[in-house]
């Protein structure tokens, strides 16, 4: 069986709606039972919804059936990862601690993306509450790759990821602190988009570190990433460091024309990757040439530095963020507790995985007394560093291409036990979400062994529509 | 090793966690590891380097207040919603204060 969503994109499910070869509500119903029959095989899916969407759905065909616009996302099944709250539909951020949590309110992306007639399908797998690489600290047991079903999807969207892939959603809603969008984009070979810190709000997202979370979408192409950026990109008054700057018509930038664009290649990123993931990117890079670009070697010196700045700066905000989960407020409390040290202390103990407990120490001890001038703010000045390294760089270029991950997809158990070898895999990805610009994975072939690998591309802030021109060029020429 | 045991327990206590013994030596461990790939840090002379607190410090309408005026919110009975024990409208704890 193939999925409903086969050879669809935003586009012709917008055209097939109005032309009444199809209603929303149909597609709807298809999409739920085929993401109901094959979510087995990977666990992507934790919650399905399938009232939230058919209501949704036959609002969208009563739109249509009374002459009005059902929006730029009409009909299209959407997933969204299980970090960003959802009115009356359960949100566990992979976290046993959240197990029954029901959010009284709908983040803002999420409330975007239903005007815009977006139907959403369900909640998705990750790691729990969106700390890890490859999917597997999620309290609800490890997604499986779709591509390669022994393999991790990565992480932490890894479940946001796996349904595009899978086709048991056309797009969906990921969350990027240090590569979460962007590698498991290129692992399960999908366009995974970053946009710049503050283009969308994270108004209901489920904070991390809050200097360093963005929401950002999913898509099998290019187009369909930047038209769900598109419908929730823009200020929103519930979240203060949501940005003022206008939201350009990011489709109207995908003219097909990169000619004469400036793009370097940061040296820094080219070492120590493997070599078949180094061809790929350097192949595609050829076709950039071949499109006109102009192609030129940069230097981005602080690169070695970004994972140690990164881990100290993401588990210190971490430690203050998930201080809240101390079993008062969210539907978890330690059956043992008789005190209200205990019930802080227990609750936390029992409720929280050990790779959030790691972080959690980490930040912790880097902000406690003694401590927080050598390491936190050693870090806020080394990201001073690294995003100074972009900036200067965006003074010769116009974007960036480089690999996203120095590996494909690796296999499920291969890297748990050594986290500090899993968090230098994200070497590539950390950089982007430290100077807070934006930067998207494309597909760029597959390895010998059918893996398939993403090309990076980063541009200057504000910038997406350069970033998903030449992605867009790029996916044309190489089809 | 960059961090002792004692010092584990120490910061769990203040991240309010109550390590078990078998994770509190693991967690040395790990946190050794990492703490020493940071060091890293200190080949980078920063001296006159500004910290960056934040991504676009150099937007000019951040930090803007809202106008304040009255609209709805969560009802008392949405806001307690996902308390483990609320009782009365209230969240409900164990006794803080002895008489």
């Amino acid at each position: 069986m193939s999925s409903p969503l086969n050879g669809l994109t935003i586009e012709s499910i917008r055209a097939g709606l109005l032309a009444k070869k199809f209603s929303a509500e149909e597609l709807a119903r298809q999409s739920l039972a085929y993401a109901e029959a094959e979510n087995p095989k990977t666990n992507a899916y934790l919650t399905l919804s399938p009232e939230r969407a058919l209501r949704a759905a036959r609002a969208v065909d009563a739109k249509i059936a009374s002459g009005e616009d059902p929006g730029a996302l009409a009909g299209v099944p959407v997933a969204v990862k299980d970090v960003i709250v959802t009115r009356g539909l359960r949100t566990t951020c992979g976290s046993k601690l959240l197990a029954n949590y029901v959010p009284p309110y709908d983040a803002t992306a999420v409330i975007r993306l239903e005007q815009a007639g977006g139907v959403i399908l369900g909640k998705t797998n990750c790691d729990e509450f969106a700390m890890g690489s490859s999917n597997e600290n999620s309290a609800f047991g490890p997604v499986r790759n779709p591509v390669a079903l022994d393999r991790v999807p990565g992480g932490s969207s890894g479940g946001s990821a796996a349904v595009v892939a899978q086709e048991t959603a056309l797009v969906s809603l990921g969350s990027d602190t240090g590569g979460s969008i962007r590698q498991p984009a290129s692992f399960c070979g999908i366009s995974g988009v970053t946009p710049t810190y503050g283009r969308v709000s994270r108004y209901g997202l489920t904070a991390f570190a809050s200097s360093l979370d963005h929401i950002g979408p999913f898509g099998k192409t290019t187009r369909d990433a930047a038209r769900l950026l598109q419908a929730i990109a823009g200020r929103d008054e519930m979240d203060a460091t949501s940005a003022f700057a206008p939201v350009p018509d990011y489709l109207a930038a995908l003219d097909g024309n990169i000619e004469g664009l400036r793009i370097g290649l940061p040296r820094e990123y080219f070492d120590g990757l493997e070599s078949e993931t180094g061809d790929r990117v350097t192949a595609a890079v050829e076709v950039l040439k071949t499109l006109g670009c102009e192609v030129r070697d940069i230097g981005l010196p602080h690169t070695p530095y970004a994972v140690a700045a990164y881990y100290i700066i993401a588990t210190a905000e971490a430690s203050a963020n998930l201080a809240r989960y101390d079993g008062v407020r969210y539907t978890t409390r330690s059956a043992g507790a008789n005190t209200l040290s205990d019930m802080y202390r227990m609750t936390r103990e029992e409720g929280f995985g050990d790779e959030c407990k790691r972080r959690i120490m980490l930040g912790t001890y880097v902000l406690s007394a003694g401590y927080y001038d050598a390491y936190y703010l050693k870090a806020q000045k080394v990201r001073h560093l690294i995003a100074r390294d972009f900036a200067q760089a965006f003074e010769q270029v116009d974007a960036i291409v480089a690999p996203v991950s120095p590996f494909p997809a690796f296999k499920i158990g291969e890297k748990v036990k050594d986290p500090i070898s899993m968090y230098l895999s994200d070497i590539y990805t950390i950089t982007g979400d430290l100077a807070g610009i934006p930067c998207m994975s494309v597909p760029c072939g597959l390895t010998a062994e059918s893996l398939p690998v993403g090309l990076q591309i980063i541009t200057r802030h504000f910038d997406e529509s350069t970033m998903f021109r030449i992605a867009d060029a790029y996916e044309n020429a190489s089809h | 090793m960059k961090i002792t045991e004692q010092e584990v327990r120490r910061v769990a206590d203040l991240a309010n966690l109550a390590l078990r013994e078998d994770e509190v030596a693991h967690m040395a461990q790990d946190l050794d590891c990492i703490l020493t790939h940071i060091d890293k840090l200190n080949e980078l002379d920063t001296t006159g380097v500004e910290p960056m607190a934040q991504v676009l410090f150099d937007a000019e309408e951040t930090a803007t207040l809202r106008e304040d005026c009255e609209r709805p919110s969560l009802s008392n009975a949405e806001a307690v919603g996902n308390a483990p024990v609320a009782s009365g409208g209230y969240y409900k704890v164990p006794r803080v204060i002895e008489r």
